[in-house]
């Protein structure tokens, strides 16, 4: 695709700095306080985030408006399906009635669930190129944040209207003992007939919620719940507390859910950790919000976490906390210890994390705008509402790497900003594949943190070009081999990768060989690939696309697995040419094959492995 | 100079009314004030793809109890929650509050001397402006009346591109500036009175920031006081939409009074 760079003489000030010099004459350079400090940034001067760049000749540009009938634009992948929202799970004259908003998915088996402003829907994907709406549960509550584990299904719900019964009815009383805000628990082992088993309420309720399986505790499924509406009184649920320099305040804290395998109707808050407190014991010791230097963008006070990512295998949680990004040690799950912090001048609202596989690179997502807003506009700057990847050492200390933002402008009727995604598990790569709202499908490459740049998207034209109607994808998540995304307004597409200069066949063959039993994008699993040829071959793809291995070399793999693959396995050959890769990772550097060891090492290694078979 | 103009307008598309309350029964609509709901024939779907089985339409009961199957229809014959006169009124109100915001923030170009007023100014009038039009959506798809709140293209309109992209359709250039006053909406919480914004309008420098500081932590605290009493309401906020909106209301200006009361406490 050819790209153009937009080469503007004068970057783009800020709103903020533009607006000083012009109207006034003014110009404090000065930080608005001395939180920037605090909050562990490294900014000495004003901010002047760089505006977007953009390819004139996108075909994402311009695409006609409709709520069924909007134009499509689509590179680097097919779609296989869209399925329209059920008769009753949509408002038909109104795109935009949150009553009945889609929101996440989550996958088990053949099962695909769909959570809503209105419930969860369940579709079989046995058949992923024509998925079948199995239940449809209709439990009003918002967001409906969801995730699986086994035969539980654990819900969010946040919404005043939200009743135990699962009643349409809404909650008159303005106290009452039947409204739900927290997370509802459903016995899923009948996938035509969920049971609701538990309800645990909180005070703020559950805007997003995240499970927890760890590997030090087999008796237990752990919730973390994530509220973000004002506490309820305490004449409806004890405890809550309003007024936040109450040292007992409903904020600045997440809940710890238990959930006993063996008994899930027992479940119950076990623990409301004060993670953001600082040394000094001040529980309110992390981001004050506010503009920390001219220029920055307006960061909402770490006073809640919007989402958590739990990753078992490596013990950690990434918290996307309002304010800030910050790891959590959840080795004991029931006890979350922060052990580190970011902040980041360009973030509004910290919104998600995901790790790439070995937990060397951290994405946050920044939901500036709060997701019904467009803030994709040309005039948006490219480092608001986008992706901050971030590198992380052995001592989970963060560093800023890079920026990624859809790299294409949307109109002003389209609600867009960074929202939810997830890997796709292309051995040797990090890439994931992300939701923008309206924005579409945008799939990215940052194995280098520092320059992530787009490999494939899908976007639709505007619901409408006179209103914005929120709608657009809340989440698309990689599973099993096929992209599935929740658009909020239209319902449920699912795509296919197709190769490209960006990706090899190999490369997408090998992603499509890791089979999940369940998927929760939320309580993040570390991929692992076997010892095959398809491995080994996107390896190799790899080496040859950045002109990383000898030709010789590349021509003896090939051989190798060609033999392999048409079932004459020569085990001698494939050690021996292991052996030369091995000898070519260790001479890199003279080699002039652009330094990539840990590919020829890893490429190696799959050799190996197929050989011991 | 920005100012800003405000007029009534009503739109309601009866049709539109009409079908929702079918398809939804929206009999509750009884409890939203207007336009009152008629019959009509329910929207075809045109959605379930030809040969795929009907899907199972599960309602649970509450933990514990057994749920039930029941049909679309059958859900839909259910009285649903609508907005009541509270929403209505808190929304409509709520555009004149964020309104009377944005008259005090057009003031910080000439007036202010403090980087974090403007930084913070110009940053709200964005918000404010993008919930402007959130609440007039809100009230236009309920058939509504709502005040259109227009920025006149001034000397911020270098700042203020991209905002007058998607402003509300049509630009009423009957300046009435102030009308924010006027109709008994200093009835609402935190409302300047005339004399606060008089001293606004007349001050420059460091009295200027400190009593824009001071008026619009008392401006802000008022939208608080608006969702607290909208919660209060029996009834209120079942709508999603408010709901949500009320809750980010309450976050936002909690979180702006907070910077506020720190820029402010270097003026004393």
């Amino acid at each position: 695709m050819n790209r153009t760079t937009f080469d503007t003489p004068v970057r783009l000030r800020t709103l903020a700095t533009a607006g000083a010099l012009a109207m006034t004459g003014l110009l404090v350079l000065m930080p608005a306080d001395a939180s920037a400090q605090d909050m562990g940034m490294q900014m000495t001067e004003e901010l002047e985030p760089p505006r977007l760049d953009w390819n004139p000749n996108d075909p994402r540009i311009g695409l006609s408006a409709g709520w069924r009938d909007a134009d499509e634009a689509i590179w680097n992948l097919t779609k296989l399906a869209s399925m329209w929202r059920p008769e009753g799970f949509f408002n038909p004259e109104n795109p935009g009635d949150s009553d009945f908003s889609n929101t996440d998915i989550a996958f088990a088996g053949d099962f695909m669930f769909q959570g809503s402003y209105h419930g969860f829907k369940i579709y079989d994907i046995s058949n992923p190129s024509s998925p079948v709406l199995r239940t449809a549960v209709v439990c009003p509550g918002g967001q409906g944040d969801v995730s699986v584990y086994g035969n539980l299904l654990v819900l969010s719900s946040q919404s005043p209207r939200a009743r135990l019964d699962c009643g349409v009815g809404g909650v008159e009383e303005t106290v009452s003992d039947i409204r739900v805000k927290g997370v509802r628990i459903f016995d899923i082992s009948n996938i035509d007939a969920p049971q609701q088993v538990a309800v645990v309420q909180s005070c703020r309720g559950s805007h997003t919620h995240t499970i927890l399986k760890s590997p030090n505790d087999d008796e237990n499924l752990y919730v973390y719940i994530q509220g973000t509406s004002p506490p309820r009184p305490a004449d409806e649920l004890a405890g809550c507390v309003a007024e936040q320099d109450d040292p007992n305040t409903s904020y600045f804290r997440i809940e710890v859910v238990r959930v006993p395998l063996a008994n899930p109707a027992a479940a119950e808050i076990v623990n409301e950790p004060r993670i953001f407190a600082d040394e000094q014991g001040d529980i309110r010791g992390l981001n004050p919000g506010g503009v920390p230097v001219p220029g920055a963008q307006q960061s909402r006070p770490t006073n809640q976490c919007h989402d958590i990512t739990t990753y078992p295998a490596l013990g950690l949680a990434g918290g996307a906390c309002s304010g800030n990004g910050i790891l959590l040690d959840v080795t004991d799950p029931a006890n979350p210890v922060r052990v580190s912090e970011v902040a980041d001048p360009n973030f509004a609202y910290w919104h998600s994390a995901t790790f790439n596989n070995d937990g060397s690179s951290v994405l946050f997502t920044d939901e500036w705008g709060g997701g019904s807003s467009p803030r994709c506009r040309a005039t948006d700057p490219a480092t608001w509402g986008a992706n901050a990847i971030f590198s992380r050492d052995e001592n989970n200390r963060m560093e800023l790497e890079g920026y990624y933002k859809l790299p294409v402008p949307q109109t002003d009727t389209e609600n867009c900003v960074a929202h939810n995604g997830s890997l796709i598990p292309v051995p040797g790569r990090d890439i994931k594949v992300q939701a923008w709202y309206q924005g579409g499908v945008s799939v990215l490459d940052f194995t280098d943190p520092a320059n992530a740049f787009e490999i494939a998207y899908f976007d639709r034209g505007p619901i409408s070009e006179d209103q914005i109607y929120t709608g657009g994808y809340w989440s698309t998540y990689w599973y099993n081999g096929r992209i599935y995304g929740a658009e909020i307004s239209r319902g449920i597409d699912v795509f296919e990768l197709e190769p490209s200069e960006h990706l090899s066949a190999n490369e997408i063959a090998a992603a499509e060989a890791v089979i999940l039993d369940e998927f929760n994008a939320q309580m993040q699993p570390m991929f692992e690939w076997e010892d095959t040829p398809v491995v080994a071959r996107a390896y190799l793809d790899q080496l040859e696309r950045g002109g990383r291995i000898l030709a010789s070399r590349a021509q003896a793999v090939d051989r190798v697995l060609s033999s392999v693959e048409s079932g004459r396995m020569n085990a001698g050959q494939l050690r021996e040419v292991a052996s030369d890769l091995e000898a070519d990772a260790l001479a890199v550097d003279n080699l002039e094959l652009g330094g990539d060891a840990e590919t020829l090492a890893k490429l190696a290694s799959v050799l190996r492995g197929i050989a011991a078979m | 100079m920005t100012r800003l103009h405000f007029r009534s307008r009503a739109r309601i598309p009866i049709g539109l009314v009409a079908s929702l309350s079918v398809v939804f029964g929206l009999a509750a609509c009884a409890s939203g004030p207007r336009p009152s709901p008629s019959t009509g024939s329910p929207t075809p779907d045109a959605s379930a793809p030809s040969g795929t089985p009907a899907p199972t339409v599960v309602q649970p009961g509450a933990p514990g109890e057994a749920g039930r199957v029941v049909t679309v229809e059958g859900i839909a014959s259910q009285e649903r929650p609508s907005w009541t006169q509270a929403d209505a009124d808190f929304m409509a109100g709520m555009i004149h509050h964020h309104a009377q915001a944005l008259q005090m923030t057009a003031l910080i170009p000439e007036r202010s001397a403090s980087a974090g007023v403007h930084q913070m100014g110009l940053r709200m009038e964005i918000s404010q402006r993008d919930e402007i039009r959130l609440m007039q959506d809100w009230l236009e798809q309920r058939g509504l009346p709502y005040a259109d709140v227009v920025l006149e293209e001034g000397p911020m309109q270098g700042t203020m591109r991209g905002m007058m992209d998607h402003g509300a359709a049509g630009h009423d250039m009957s300046s009435m500036a102030g009308d924010a006053m006027d109709g008994g909406l200093m009835a609402m919480p935190g409302m300047l009175s005339p004399d606060q914004m008089e001293e606004l309008r007349t001050s420059t420098g460091d009295a200027f920031d400190q009593r824009f500081l001071e008026f619009m932590i008392q401006h802000h605290t008022g939208a608080l006081v608006m969702v607290e009493e909208l919660l209060s309401v029996p009834g209120a906020a079942q709508d999603t939409r408010v709901s949500d909106f009320a809750g980010d209301v309450d976050a936002d200006q909690r979180a702006e009074i907070d910077r506020m009361r720190m820029l402010l406490a270097q003026y004393r």
